[in-house]
């Protein structure tokens, strides 16, 4: 495990332990998830207790202490997406991936999450992968945009722009 | 020192400002049921048993008297019918979480709530999450050995990750507080178990009797911080409570028989 990287973030806040979530927030951003031993490593340079950095992470469901796929999907269930039938949607994903609800796909290419209501709600029902917003999915749509991941994921690696942009 | 009217269920006292309501109230001889507040420690409002009608002018609400900051023009009433609906309603769901816990049983027969409309979690159980045992920690250790771990219905108490901590010097003060009594503690072949911990520690000898009677860690821990207080070259010694009262006793007699 890489530990100058977490130090550098952690060097970005000037060690400051009031910055804890932030900090955790762009581990996860570089690592992907928060392993163990990084909280652990994170609670002596930060001179917390290791109990409140867990509590901390395991206390925001945006953090993840597994190892995630590299894409990850995230499906809207807020009450717009609820209405435009997001379950199914989320449904459909179960079935073309093959996991439930907060795993990962075992080549580790798909993370699965469901959140309530990604802020995009005249989309419903709305997804996201990764940065990217995907509004209005259908099943067509779902598995094309499954597919392309799948095949970036056999040639190139990086996303074009990965800012807040709809498809 | 600001000192205010407020009115408690009835009667008028003059208080200190701040001061929390629970505290006061009970000075006064008011029972106010409360399963997650010590007088040591900070307020937390967690059971929420401890619910009073507050009215403030036109408004009257329900709060938790146990982190309720005595202010001016505040009119307390601590038996109202809504008081104790919401008393039982937070027993109710407290008998679901924690259905193995007989403090929150009794208490529950005494309120009149029998069976909780909630079915409980089927599983033996009865941490009721108040938060003393995590707080108290902290208070001792400064360091959190037990902390609350996710949120929501899967929150839980325990050593950080489901791992026996470093942090625990197995002093058991959770094990003390703890309102339902669930951390269980014990000694044995000179070794202290805390199994909720998963923390078994070596325990020192007494230099005089021999026995073990507390964690090595727990006395480098006090060691340290008696070192803090009185210099580095303190010694404690490492000697049981039992020895150490009749060294006190010894050496109280000799004086007494000095004086004569
Ligand atoms: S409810 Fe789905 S984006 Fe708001
Ligand atoms: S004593 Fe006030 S909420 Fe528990």
């Amino acid at each position: 495990m890489n530990l100058s990287k977490v130090d550098n973030i952690i060097q970005d806040y000037k060690g400051n332990p009031s910055s804890l979530v932030m900090i955790l927030q762009d581990i996860q951003e570089e690592l992907n998830y928060l392993p163990e031993p990084v909280l652990n490593h994170v609670a002596g340079k930060l001179s917390l207790s290791v109990g409140h950095v867990c509590s901390v992470a395991t206390f925001y469901s945006s953090f993840s202490l597994e190892e995630r796929g590299k894409n990850v999907i995230r499906v809207c269930d807020g009450t717009a997406c609820h209405l435009r039938g997001a379950n199914l949607l989320k449904d459909e994903i179960v079935r073309a991936l093959n996991i439930s609800e907060g795993q990962t796909t075992e080549d580790k290419l798909f993370t699965l999450e469901v959140v309530a209501c990604l802020g995009a709600c005249a989309l419903a029902p709305v997804m996201t992968v990764n940065k990217k917003y995907y509004g209005q999915v259908t099943r067509e749509k779902l598995l094309a945009t499954l597919e392309k991941y799948r095949q970036k994921d056999s040639c190139v690696l990086s996303e074009p722009n990965d800012s807040k942009k709809t498809d | 020192m600001d000192m205010i009217k407020t009115t408690i269920d009835g009667r008028e006292i003059e208080v200190q400002r701040d001061r929390w309501a629970l505290e006061v109230a009970r000075e006064m001889g008011i029972e106010i049921p409360t399963l997650c507040h010590h007088s040591a420690l900070e307020p937390y409002g967690a059971c929420r048993l401890c619910v009073v009608e507050v009215t403030k002018g036109k408004w009257t609400w329900l709060t938790t008297s146990c982190d309720l900051p005595i202010r001016e023009g505040l009119t307390i009433r601590t038996d109202t019918p809504a008081v104790i609906a919401a008393r039982k309603t937070a027993l109710e769901l407290m008998l679901a979480q924690a259905p193995d816990a007989e403090e929150v049983r009794q208490l529950a027969e005494q309120l009149g709530t029998k069976s909780p409309r909630f079915p409980d979690r089927n599983e033996s159980n009865a941490c009721i999450l108040c938060g003393l045992c995590v707080r108290v920690c902290k208070v001792v250790t400064g360091k959190m050995a037990i902390c609350f771990s996710n949120r929501g219905t899967d929150r839980k108490v325990g050593p950080p990750f489901d791992r026996s901590s470093d942090e625990c010097i197995g002093c058991n003060a959770c094990v003390d507080i703890c309102p339902t009594g669930c951390i269980e503690s014990r000694d044995e072949a000179g070794i202290r178990k805390i199994p909720m911990l998963k923390t078994e520690l070596k325990l020192a000898d007494c230099e005089v009797c021999g026995k073990p009677f507390a964690p090595i860690r727990q006395l480098e821990h006090m060691q340290a911080k008696l070192r803090e207080k009185f210099g580095d070259d303190f010694e404690a010694g490492c000697i049981c409570p039992v020895c150490r009262r009749e060294q006190t006793a010894a050496r109280l007699h000799n004086v007494a028989e000095k004086i004569g």
